[in-house]
């Protein structure tokens, strides 16, 4: 018998669908052995940081929340705590609990979205939400039912249900009365049931077996599973104010990524998102989230990144949860916004966005123009462990028939949600030939 | 009727203008409705409604202008046809799991204008902008008709 010629063969995804934006994966086998994994962001550079220069401090919310559709209030959420952090003013009280409670509001939409629609044809076996529908029709009714009170919420508080336009520095245009608020109680009490039922069913998935060490990153709120803000910490024990965020993280161009990788200064990749809140903050979820996750078997110290979509689905439990938490303690504020005087200076902002840790730096001049910005978005913080996580996920499936292997290698993408949109945003364009 | 685009960005706004264009010439029993295309509000619309017009910007590689009528009951509407967001599901998808789930109209006709650029600005191209109003006179037809078979 002769020997074998040494095997090489190359999967490419050139467009990946069911995530957010435009991206394509390519991963290289040689003898059995990966040799090279890349996540290729092809959607073009978006240039909003160059963008935002020269524009009032005032206008920063509504000009970041067109940077994404499915995480506008993240964007508006982390622009507005930077100015108000420049201009020395603190959004405390009813306003803090309305901006938790618009969060709360695209984290429904958000999750619904990924869990069902895009996330849970992987684990059943179909290739698009349509053919879920078609099949599971009442999984995709309880999806659109979770979206739809998402949609209300974001409605009722932010003014209209995508791009919201009731955000301020310094609160809201407007603050919602009590009687609008308590229209939401009863939807909000379905989804909660909603969630409850979705976390038992995605519990029943099969998950393929792989963990992964990761440094888990995500704010940290004194009381509260973190959402709207606090400090940056670690699974290694980082403990910093969003204003060290420079310090102790650094974003790098690679060539053939339209979005920068992060990382950790001295260090390597990290995760951030749903599975790292979780496993940092698990405490601090609700009673009934905590449970959900208990009974489907999830706890602090899951690291399998297919398991993710579990978490998801009780993040979803907590964000109704809480949404009926902070309307049972809701009363008018006084006015709806804190005045707000600009000043000179720099100033930092960090909101969880669905998908991670979203951080915003700005600095203004004594009038509030902005004269620079930067933002790094979740998924540019996830890329790196992303092509990780593909590598040794191939590693572990070689024998996988291609097609089999591609999908896996989807899949394995949407454990991060990534919103590709968000993501692209550097400023140097590079054409890599081969 | 239902126009589906987005403001800001050229071409996709032709079933925006459409909208526009068809308000003033349709009876006021037609309620006229401009969304962004958002899936869940058109899944609702769709299950309010008995028959409905759907207006949205196409790309399909035909000449720029070219008005596509697609048979909603005959097929599948093809999702690369619709694929100008990167953040929702597209309208095909809208439709095509409306129909899974039971909840399209009892009679939907899609109109797509095939659009020319879809950059950030407010303005139609020429072509687009030309097709606009023969979709509205081509929808107000149709409307005409099935007001008048009842």
């Amino acid at each position: 018998m002769s020997e074998q010629p040494p095997r090489t063969k190359t999967i490419k995804t050139d467009y990946l669908a069911r995530v957010e934006g435009e991206g394509a994966m390519q991963v290289k086998i040689k003898d059995g052995r990966v040799t090279d994994v890349k996540l290729r962001i092809y959607e073009p550079p978006r240039f909003f940081e160059a963008f935002l220069r020269g524009r009032s401090y005032l206008e920063a919310p509504d000009i970041t929340a067109r940077i994404c559709g499915i995480c506008p209030v993240a964007y508006q959420m982390s622009s507005v705590q930077a100015m108000e952090d420049i201009c020395g003013v603190e959004v405390d009280g009813q306003l803090r609990n309305l901006r938790r409670l618009l969060y709360c509001g695209e984290w429904l939409e958000s999750h619904a979205l990924h869990v069902f629609m895009l996330h849970a044809p992987d684990f059943l076996g179909f290739s698009s939400a349509v053919e879920l529908a078609r099949a599971v029709p009442g999984l995709v009714e309880q999806a659109l039912e979770l979206k739809k009170t998402g949609n209300r919420l974001m409605s009722v508080i932010g003014g209209r249900e995508v791009h919201p336009i009731n955000v301020r520095v310094g609160g809201f245009y407007r603050a919602p009365s009590r009687g609008e608020l308590d229209a939401l109680v009863a939807p909000l009490e379905r989804a909660r049931e909603l969630a409850l039922a979705a976390v038992e069913t995605v519990a029943g998935f099969d998950f393929p077996d792989y963990r992964h060490d990761y440094t888990l990153v995500s704010l940290a709120d004194p009381e509260l599973y973190p959402i709207d803000r606090g400090r940056i910490g670690s699974s290694e024990g980082l403990d910093i104010a969003p204003s060290a965020y420079d310090e102790h993280f650094v974003e790098e161009h690679v060539a053939w990524s339209n979005a920068l990788h992060s990382r950790l200064v001295g260090g390597g990749s990290y995760l951030c998102g749903p599975l790292a809140r979780f496993g940092l903050h698990y405490e601090r979820l609700s009673p009934l989230a905590r449970q959900a996750a208990q009974a489907a078997g999830v706890g602090p110290s899951e690291r399998n990144p297919f398991r993710s979509i579990i978490v998801r689905a009780v993040e979803l439990v907590y964000a109704a949860d809480e949404a009926l938490r902070l309307i049972a303690d809701y009363e008018l504020p006084d006015r709806p916004a804190v005045e707000v005087e600009p000043r000179a200076g720099v100033g930092y902002g960090a909101t969880e966005a669905p998908r991670g840790l979203l951080y915003h730096r700005y600095r203004l001049d004594a009038d509030g123009t902005i004269l620079d910005a930067k933002i790094v978005p979740p998924t540019s913080q996830n890329q790196r462990t992303i092509e990780e996580d593909l590598r040794g996920v191939v590693e572990r499936s070689l024998d996988l028939p291609d097609e089999q292997l591609s999908a896996l290698c989807e899949q394995t993408i949407r454990n991060y949600d990534p919103c590709i949109s968000c993501a692209t945003h550097f400023l140097k364009l590079e054409v890599e030939r081969c | 009727m239902i126009g589906v685009g987005n403001p800001w960005r050229g071409d996709d706004a032709a079933g925006l203008h459409t909208a526009r264009a068809l308000r003033p010439l349709l009876p006021p029993a037609v309620e006229v409705l401009e969304e962004t295309g958002e899936p869940t509000s058109l899944l609702d619309r769709f299950a309010a409604s008995d028959v409905l017009w759907l207006v949205d910007a196409v790309r399909s590689g035909a000449a720029p202008g070219t008005i596509h009528r697609l048979d909603v009951a005959a097929a599948e509407l093809p999702a690369e046809l619709f694929r100008t967001s990167t953040h929702h599901l597209g309208l095909a998808e809208a439709v095509e799991l409306a129909r899974a789930l039971g909840r399209l109209p009892r009679q939907l006709a899609v109109f797509g204008i095939e659009g020319a650029d879809f950059s950030a600005g407010e303005a139609l191209s020429p072509p687009v902008a030309r097709a606009v109003p023969k979709v509205a006179a081509l929808i107000a037809e149709e409307v005409d008709a099935c007001t008048k078979r009842r």
